[in-house]
């Protein structure tokens, strides 16, 4: 979000104003808030993981976007959210537009120009499913009633723990 | 198990001999990757089984990897508190893959310690691959940290995303992965209270600083740890000369300061450093901190050659050595924080009585 004043930084104070009884919310930057005399209580974080929560925070409208869910590991977006956190590499694609912005924030920047990789040869083809997919399977099947199937995977589940 | 830590090239230290440059101010240099293997949910989502399966899969490729190939493989997760928190004091693994509070580690947590570089494993990332240079050398630790990280991808499938990099646990790192930083003494701006600004020009610069122990530790004892803030947008090569350059400069400006320290301050600096040396040579019980700071004093004594006959890599070996659960190691038995001042203020007696001539 932009500060209403300058339209030019990022709005980091939240200002509530109730002006005969009318409530109106005023978004500034550091910068503008200092200037208008407004005492700012943001804490300037010393750490990337503390800069970066705090991107995290400022991101976090209560968005409908909070229960996207990653297919893969089943963490949340909520749950990213939270812990700053992601739970697996899938999640990146999961939740990428959210992403895109946070990591513009976090880096100042959003496209990788460092080493440009390729996965090694059989390396990416098939990468075994993880536990979550395979137990996302297994209800699957105990729910459609196909034991047989249903106990390959709970094997494959076992093989795996 | 029964940490033998004489199976450690260095004892894991390569950079405590102190032969790098500017050693006296720049204790290590170090660059550090953040990679995970793909197909695997991140090491603190996944499950036991598949923690276990990342370490054999690392294990089978660091084996062909020249850095790594005779690398001691150290099962963190089957250690003790003690053991694990020795590990952290060494800069060998990272306070979350130690959990020093915690009972037990998490299954898979393991770091391989080779000649040159370290590989931890199942921290937060699947892989933190660690090369440390004695001194100022960023350069080294970079091409030496590439070279390896080459000859695991080769062998390993990363987690890699064409417009993101390498993907990693936490998106502070993605991109590069790349945290490349240097462990600086930096006395002399403080005593001329020059370090504020220095500290705020490292942030303005794109560059962080935490304390001796990384993220969440103090500054004691003058010791800063300076690393690249952000990984993505930038290549490797263009993080570590921006690291490089700007290191370079606090080190001139160390000096500066050093010398109108002796200039504007002679005899009130040499009375508090020699103070500070007496007081290690001679106290009976010294604090953790204590030790570091009255180190500090001495570390800029030996750097403005007050004091002589005594050598940085001792003072590299007393920093690291005098911490609480290398004690606790050395006595054979958990000590409490009295006892471990105790045993702290012998240790450092001994060794400076060993090196005596100083005055």
């Amino acid at each position: 979000m932009l500060c209403n004043n300058c339209e030019e930084r990022d709005a980091v104070v939240h200002l509530t104003q109730i002006v005969e009884n009318e409530v109106t919310q005023l978004h500034l930057c550091e910068k503008c808030a200092a200037a208008k005399g407004i005492e700012t209580t943001v804490a300037v974080p010393k750490h990337p993981l503390g800069d970066f929560l705090h991107a995290v925070q400022q991101q976090a409208t209560p968005a409908a976007g909070d229960q996207v869910r990653c297919a893969y590991c089943e963490t949340t977006l909520r749950e990213f959210r939270a812990s700053g956190r992601l739970g697996c590499a899938h999640c990146y694609t999961a939740f990428e537009s959210s992403l895109r912005e946070l990591l513009r924030r976090v880096h100042g920047a959003g496209k990788h120009v460092g080493r440009d990789y390729e996965v090694p040869e059989g390396g990416d083809a098939a990468p075994e499913p993880a536990l979550a997919t395979l137990q996302t399977r297994l209800q699957q099947a105990v729910a459609a009633e196909e034991f047989e199937k249903a106990a390959a995977l709970r094997d494959q589940i076992r093989a795996l723990e | 198990m029964t940490l033998d830590l004489s199976l450690l090239p260095d004892g894991g230290m390569p950079w405590i001999t102190a032969s790098g440059a500017h050693a006296d101010i720049v204790l290590s240099s170090r660059v550090r990757l953040a990679r995970n293997v793909a197909g695997f949910a991140f090491a603190p989502k996944a499950r036991d089984g598949e923690r276990l399966r990342v370490l054999q899969q690392v294990r089978d490729a660091a084996s062909h990897a020249d850095l790594l190939s005779h690398a001691v493989l150290l099962r963190v997760d089957e250690m003790t508190a003690t053991e694990r928190r020795l590990l952290h004091e060494r800069h060998l693994v990272s306070k979350e893959l130690a959990e020093v509070d915690a009972v037990m580690a998490r299954s898979g947590a393991a770091v391989l310690v080779g000649n040159e570089a370290a590989l931890m494993v199942n921290e937060e990332d699947h892989l933190r691959l660690q090369v440390f240079r004695s001194g100022f050398d960023i350069a080294g630790a970079w091409a030496r940290a590439s070279r390896l990280d080459r000859e695991l991808g080769d062998a390993l499938p990363m987690a890699y995303h064409r417009e993101f990099g390498f993907l990693t646990s936490c998106p502070t790192n993605v991109g590069t992965g790349l945290r490349a930083s240097v462990l600086v003494h930096l006395p002399g701006l403080v005593l001329t209270q020059e370090i504020g600004k220095v500290l705020a020009g490292l942030q303005q610069m794109g560059l962080t600083y935490r304390g001796l122990y990384g993220e969440g530790s103090e500054v004691v004892g003058n010791f800063f740890q300076i690393s690249n803030q952000t990984t993505l947008g930038r290549s490797e090569d263009e993080l570590c000369d921006h690291l490089s350059r700007v290191v370079s400069h606090v080190v001139s400006k160390e000096e500066e300061a050093r010398r109108v320290l002796i200039r504007d301050a002679g005899y009130i600096i040499e009375d508090k450093l020699w103070r500070a040396y007496g007081t290690l040579r001679y106290a009976r019980s010294l604090g953790v901190d204590e030790a570091m700071n009255l180190l500090s004093g001495v570390r800029l004594a030996v750097g403005l050659k007050l004091v002589t006959g005594l050598s940085v890599y001792t003072l590299n070996k007393l920093l690291v050595f005098s911490q609480p659960a290398h004690l606790s190691l050395a006595e054979g038995r958990t000590l409490t924080e009295s006892e471990a001042s105790l045993a702290r203020a012998r240790y450092v007696r001994g060794v400076l009585a060993g090196e005596a001539g100083a005055a």
